[in-house]
């Protein structure tokens, strides 16, 4: 959406001789959102549109090229992202695929061997500081003070933003609210468990209202029902307009949460497209099945040979049949009466999603490896 | 660098609170000096001949530049810890003066130094240690003890951030530094070692420091040379090392 105020700024500061950079932090400064800048450049006519830093329309993450190399280690190969503003990119991929380096990239922390990486149009590289004005970071570890109580931490962070201090107390009171670490505020976080740890630590991440933010691997390690709130507060995130880049290592919390997933592995985009797209791409879903007398697997391969996308893989030792389908129910459906007439005995079948490792084996041909596990 | 001052407050503060919510580390940190004390003046002090001094007047001055220096080797346990959390992370992803979480880390154990000090000197006079000097001289070897710290606490950064581990700061911490403070002027006089060990402890920087802090202590005549020396080391300590903590400091995490 274009702000007529803003384009109006711009003429007159251009008449005023002020430079593009000196503009664009006076906008900023009085609140506008970098992409709402953005825009407004475009739109003036000028000569200064035309040597905007990653002037995408909309785009609040931009990576051309971004490669990373450790000595002979090559961390990413050339990576290519763009995160349209207020929507959710999961990079999927396993450990040691590269999701942790490039969140690092973009959030300042490491610097690209080649490439670029722009966040609200600024250069992580040369306006480091422009960026971390923007964003907002929850890394792999809860990074919260364990002898702090949950609402210091969430001060501290507060006032390290150089926020207000009427309105670090009332930002912290309100993501406890949000969070329902209310009741725990006053205790340590040490005594907090898992869950209430991950809250914690995107709590902070959120103290300064950032525009971006990054969450690396957020339910790694949390029990379903952690996991669920975390991903209502994602959602709840989201619909406020934030930009979010999560990584993650199942296909599950990607489909769940994703407008745009990315799958990366050994340092380099393999896939990119929406949850749908993926699974197209993919087969759509996975019948599988255990037979009760081992002996018997053959035929039951034999049997259900031509119903999927692919050939069926099948484990002897275990007697598991697993079958990529594409109408998944009509499937099912014939492959228990194909069973049936073939006098296969089943102790279990089921249809289900493709897991990480099945994109993985379709995507790459080898499974997904967890390198550092 | 506008918000250098603001931020590093902030550093402070909160290394700071954290020390004071773990009194048991501080508590801990110095029952060892005070074992120290203990140990020499009771156990070893009859056997060391230091003439014309009373043992505790000449020990608790070397104790206490000892335990400003084991002090300084917090700072790389701190950094260590918050790195391993991945609470420096947090830290580089805002919006702060770059040199903040450095500066108030050190500043912080210059501080929590000050009540070491002070705490030690307590235990002395427990025991019959009596400082000689005046007021002047008492604030000139605080400032000595502190800067003294100061300069270690960025080995210590510089090793913290290297190692990025708790427990191997610590041992990595205190493994040089237990025969530079054996191989000085700390708890005896060094003309009683052999040759070769006299030459060494003689020019360590910590019984230059030592002997600048005991002959305030003793209110006797300061040996400007002694004086001068300890400040070059020291400076040259920060002028070294900073930079060095500075830099692993950026490309950490």
């Amino acid at each position: 959406m274009n702000h007529p105020e803003i384009v109006r700024y711009i003429e007159k500061a251009q008449q005023a001789q002020m430079t593009e950079g000196e503009i664009r932090d006076a906008l900023f400064r009085a609140g506008w959102v970098p992409g709402d800048i953005i825009e407004a450049f475009q739109s003036v006519k000028g000569s200064f549109a035309s040597d905007l830093p990653a002037p995408r329309h909309n785009t609040m993450i931009s990576a051309y090229g971004v490669k990373k190399y450790f000595g002979d280690v090559k961390a990413l190969e050339g990576i290519d992202l763009e995160v349209p503003m207020g929507s959710v990119l999961a990079l999927l991929g396993p450990n040691g695929a590269g999701k942790t380096t490039l969140v690092k990239i973009m959030t300042t922390l490491l610097s690209p061997t080649e490439g670029s990486v722009h966040i609200g149009g600024y250069d992580v590289a040369r306006e480091g500081s422009k960026v971390r004005e923007i964003i907002g970071l929850a890394g792999q570890h809860a990074a919260i003070d364990e002898y702090l109580t949950g609402r210091e931490n969430l001060q501290l962070i507060g006032r390290l933003c150089h926020l207000e201090e009427d309105r670090v107390k009332r930002k912290s009171e309100e993501l406890l609210q949000r969070f329902d670490l209310l009741d725990a505020a006053d205790r340590s976080a040490k005594t907090y468990s898992g869950g209430m740890r991950k809250r914690l630590d995107l709590a902070a991440s959120l103290m300064s209202n950032p525009q971006v933010v990054f969450l690396d691997e957020p339910t790694t390690g949390l029990d379903p029902r952690s996991r669920n709130e975390l991903w209502s507060i994602v959602k709840e995130l989201v619909a406020t307009g934030v930009t979010i880049l999560l990584t993650t290592q199942y296909l599950e919390e990607a489909d769940h949460l994703a407008d745009q997933i990315a799958v990366i592995d050994h340092g380099r985009l393999i896939a990119k497209g929406t949850s749908r797209e993926l699974k197209s791409m993919i087969g759509g879903e996975i019948l599988d099945f255990h037979v009760t007398r081992h002996e018997m697997i053959h035929r039951a391969g034999e049997a259900i040979g031509n119903l999927g996308t692919e050939k069926p893989r099948i484990d002897e030792a275990s007697g598991h049949v697993t079958l990529p389908v594409k109408q998944g129910s009509q499937a099912l459906i014939e492959a228990v009466r194909r069973l049936d007439m073939a006098h296969v005995p089943l102790e279990d079948i089921i249809l289900r999603r493709p897991t990480l490792d099945e994109v993985f084996l379709k995507l790459t041909g080898h499974p997904a490896e967890n390198e550092h596990a | 660098m506008h918000n250098a001052f603001p931020d590093t407050m902030q550093m402070i503060r909160r290394n700071l609170l954290l020390y004071f919510r773990l009194p048991q580390l501080v508590v801990f940190s110095s029952i060892q000096p005070v074992m120290f004390v203990l140990l020499f003046v009771y156990v070893f002090g009859g056997a060391i001949n230091t003439p014309g001094v009373k043992y505790v007047n000449y020990l608790l001055p070397g104790i206490l530049v000892q335990t400003v220096l084991f002090g300084s080797m917090m700072t790389g346990i701190g950094l260590a810890a918050d790195l391993s959390k991945g609470i420096i992370e947090r830290f580089r992803s805002l919006p702060i003066w770059r040199g903040a979480v450095l500066a108030g880390r050190t500043i912080s154990d210059v501080i929590r130094n000050i009540f070491v000090i002070l705490l030690m000197t307590g235990v002395g006079y427990a025991i019959g240690y009596r400082f000689q000097g005046n007021f002047g001289d008492a604030l000139l070897a605080l400032f000595i003890m502190l800067l003294f710290g100061f300069a270690f606490s960025w080995i210590s950064a510089l090793i913290g951030i290297a190692v990025k581990d708790v427990e191997t700061a610590q041992s990595a911490g205190f493994i040089w530094v237990f025969p530079l403070v054996f191989a000085s002027s700390i708890f005896v006089p060094v003309q009683t070692m052999p040759d070769w060990l006299e030459a060494f402890a003689r020019n360590n920087p910590i019984s230059h420091v030592a002997n600048v802090v005991r002959s305030l202590s003793l209110g006797s005549t300061l040996e400007k040379g002694e004086l001068w020396i300890s400040f070059v080391w020291m400076l040259g300590l920060v002028a070294v090392f900073a930079p060095l903590a500075i830099k692993k400091y950026r490309k950490a995490g």
